[in-house]
């Protein structure tokens, strides 16, 4: 199916790019709307002296990984514009401030070019400090603009050397952004701290961590990552809801996300017309360390504040998000022109952080909100009332014959009634 | 589809015994070559596969896969899921989560949803049978309905210096196709499909840069979703008219005897 509908996009892309190509020889309109959305994606490589280590299948760490760097070059789809930044591969010295500063971007985030790419990478030597948290805020700028899907992937030998400057807390602010980038993280045999911090990072971001031991696993890893970021997916549009429903933004089909913070609730109107069926699910995030238990609450609200249905969800244990949802069929009215009701979305989640977790800015909130023609209606139980089962034709048969014997003895009795008189 | 459906039901419906396989709408096709290889991760990126197909991914330990599939009324989907676990690791707690359209989680039947394996084991497989889809039901209620559902598979319980490992994960799922017993009456105007008041609004087909526009969820069943009015509640309640009429007629057969009284003489 997924296939089918490939292949179908790829012939029409085709025909597409052929009538372009015929109608305007340069081609550049095509390529301009592709720039706007194309999924973009910077790796960005720890470089730092450490990366000399020789455990990888027997090579350096850092040949390891230009050697998949190749690979994912070679590989990475047409459509993905890709970047590579470095950290601590320039600054040799010992001066902590200019060591924290040394991060370049070794191939700026644009359409491919392959044996440049690689030439770039291939000058790569193992030499500084590990400036995770400059690196990614610098990355993260890399990436701005356009509407595609941002991806950053990190891969580093050794946690961040450039303390106080919280690589963790950096992530969580670039995801704080709104503009839906995600940072996977793969650590190259990680000691405790260094995973922590990955974990730390990907989580914050709702990326995935990997520890990598073996060369292939990492070039196969970045490679599904890159691939990834290829795959078209719907950019939410950021909201900010309000604290009550008064002063509720309103909103329209389609997807949405927000902050909210531990012990917020957040409000949302939606208007839905008589004959309308309104359905709402939200999904709120876990995006740091939270305690276990916790439970999300979405409730659909009158104006004048009476519930009309509600959504719960509570777990347990470890988690990536908590959701639920709610459907309102609003029933068609008999009077002309009646006007849309306005229903209150009502979201509470009850999160609550791990000790020594930061607690701003809020858990991330995804909100989709579908307003549907028709909602359906039941008059029975049963499909259009019909029956089913032995006991149903057990019950027709003996009424049959009942009915059957009844009329029989009737007639007869009339037939003996008109022959007597 | 609908004709094998109606055949299928009708022949079950008298008693014969060639109903079953025909009635079964579950595809038993073996795990074809176009199967997904990918699972997203994330709601949003969810990798959509079609029921009876088996579709694998690779991932790293700790992280949360999501695939999603389509449902349709009077189906009664089984989840299956088999993690191929690193070579070393301590004891681990494997879990499939399953929820529907409107991500409300969906609660499993039977099956071994949620599994702990001990240090070492090499795989762990878990399995979740879902209730039986509804063509309609309550606002209030959770039943499950026809539309998309997801599925979310992740090691639930492990130790910190387990995340990032290497695994392999596949998953399928089958349906039972329960019939007429599960038909409700009513049905929803739309299925319980994420952003389907976005995409129906639109066009069908692709924008016009060529390129097919993204959205939340694009899946439907084989032959598209059921409208709703057939079930083989109609050959039940026709079965039983017809058998109560040939009863009647023999209720008052009963009653006049075989042929002419004998005390009539002739010519009366």
């Amino acid at each position: 199916m997924i296939t089918r509908q490939r292949l179908a996009a790829g012939v029409c892309a085709l025909l597409a790019a052929l009538t372009a190509g015929l109608a305007f020889p340069a081609g550049a309109v095509a390529d301009e709307t592709d720039d706007r959305d194309a999924p973009k994606v910077e790796l960005v490589l720890d470089v730092s002296g450490s990366m000399r280590t020789r455990d990888m299948d027997g090579e350096s760490r850092m040949a390891a990984a230009k050697q998949a760097f190749n690979e994912v070059l070679d590989a990475t789809p047409k459509e993905v514009r890709l970047g590579i930044r470095t950290l601590g591969a320039n600054y040799p010295g010992d001066d902590r401030k200019e060591g924290c500063k040394d991060t370049e971007l070794l191939y700026p985030v644009g359409p491919l070019d392959r044996t440049e790419a690689k030439a770039a990478v291939a000058t790569l030597t193992p030499t500084g400090w590990t400036p995770i948290g400059p690196a990614l805020l610098k990355a993260a700028d890399d990436l701005e603009g356009g509407d595609g899907l941002r991806r950053i992937v990190l891969i580093t030998d050794g946690e961040d050397t450039c303390q106080p400057l919280d690589p963790c807390e950096v992530a969580r602010e670039i995801a704080a952004k709104g503009i839906g980038l995600t940072i996977d993280t793969l650590g190259l045999v990680p000691d405790a701290k260094t995973r922590d911090q990955l974990i730390c990072i990907a989580e914050a971001t709702g990326g995935t961590y990997t520890s990598v031991r073996h060369k292939e696993e990492l070039s196969n890893r970045v490679g599904q990552l890159v691939d990834r970021a290829a795959d078209p997916v719907v950019t939410p549009v950021a909201v900010k809801g309000a604290t009550e429903c008064a002063d509720a933004p309103t909103l329209k089909s389609g997807l949405y996300t927000d902050r909210q913070g531990f012990g917020q609730q957040r409000w949302y109107r939606v208007d839905v017309d008589p004959g309308q069926e309104l359905r709402a699910s939200v999904s709120v995030a876990a995006d740091r360390a939270v305690a276990p238990g916790y439970g999300l609450l979405v409730r659909a609200v009158t104006k004048s504040g009476r519930e009309i249905v509600r959504g719960e969800a509570a777990g347990n244990g470890r988690t990536d998000v908590i959701s639920t949802g709610l459907r309102y069929p609003k029933p068609e009215s008999d009077e002309e022109d009646a006007p849309a009701e306005t229903v209150c979305l009502q979201v509470v989640h009850s999160f609550s952080p791990a000790a020594g977790v930061k607690t701003t800015p809020g858990l991330p909130l995804e909100l989709t909100v579908d307003v549907v023609d028709g909602p359906g209606t039941s008059r029975d139980v049963a499909s259009f009332g019909l029956g089913r089962g032995w006991w149903l034709l057990g019950a027709l048969v003996l009424t049959g014959f009942l009915a059957g014997l009844l009329w029989g003895w009737l007639s007869r009795w009339r037939i003996a009634v008109w022959r007597t008189n | 589809m609908r004709i094998t459906r109606v055949l299928g039901t009708a022949l079950l419906a008298l008693g014969l015994a060639a109903g079953p396989a025909a009635a079964d709408s579950s595809p038993s096709a073996s795990p074809s070559d176009d199967a997904p290889t990918e699972a997203g991760t994330s709601f949003r990126t969810a990798t959509e596969i079609e029921q009876g197909q088996r579709a694998t991914a690779t991932g790293s330990t700790g992280d949360y896969l999501y695939w999603s599939f389509a449902a349709d009324a009077g189906q009664r989907p089984t989840v299956r899921a088999k993690v191929k676990l690193p070579e070393s690791h301590a004891s681990q707690t494997w879990q499939i989560d399953v929820y529907d359209g409107l991500r409300r989680r969906q609660a499993c039947q039977y099956g071994a949803q949620t599994r702990t394996v001990t240090q070492g084991a090499s795989f762990v497989e878990l399995a979740c049978v879902l209730r039986t889809v509804r063509a309609w039901s309550e606002p209030w209620a959770n039943d499950p309905l026809p539309g998309t559902y997801y599925i979310r598979l992740t090691a639930v319980g492990l130790p910190v210096s387990d995340l990032g490992l290497p695994i392999d994960a596949e998953v399928r799922v089958d349906s039972k196709d329960i019939g007429g017993a599960a038909a409700v009456d009513g049905s929803l105007a739309q299925p319980l499909t994420p952003g389907i008041a976005v995409t129906s609004g639109k066009p069908d087909g692709d924008d016009e840069d060529g390129k097919k526009p993204a959205v939340l969820s694009g899946i439907e069943p084989d032959g598209g979703w059921s409208s709703g009015w057939w079930s083989d509640r109609w050959v039940w309640t026709g079965a039983g008219g017809v058998l109560a009429a040939l009863a009647g007629i023999g209720g008052y057969a009963l009653t006049r005897g075989s042929g002419r009284p004998s005390r009539v003489p002739p010519g009366v």
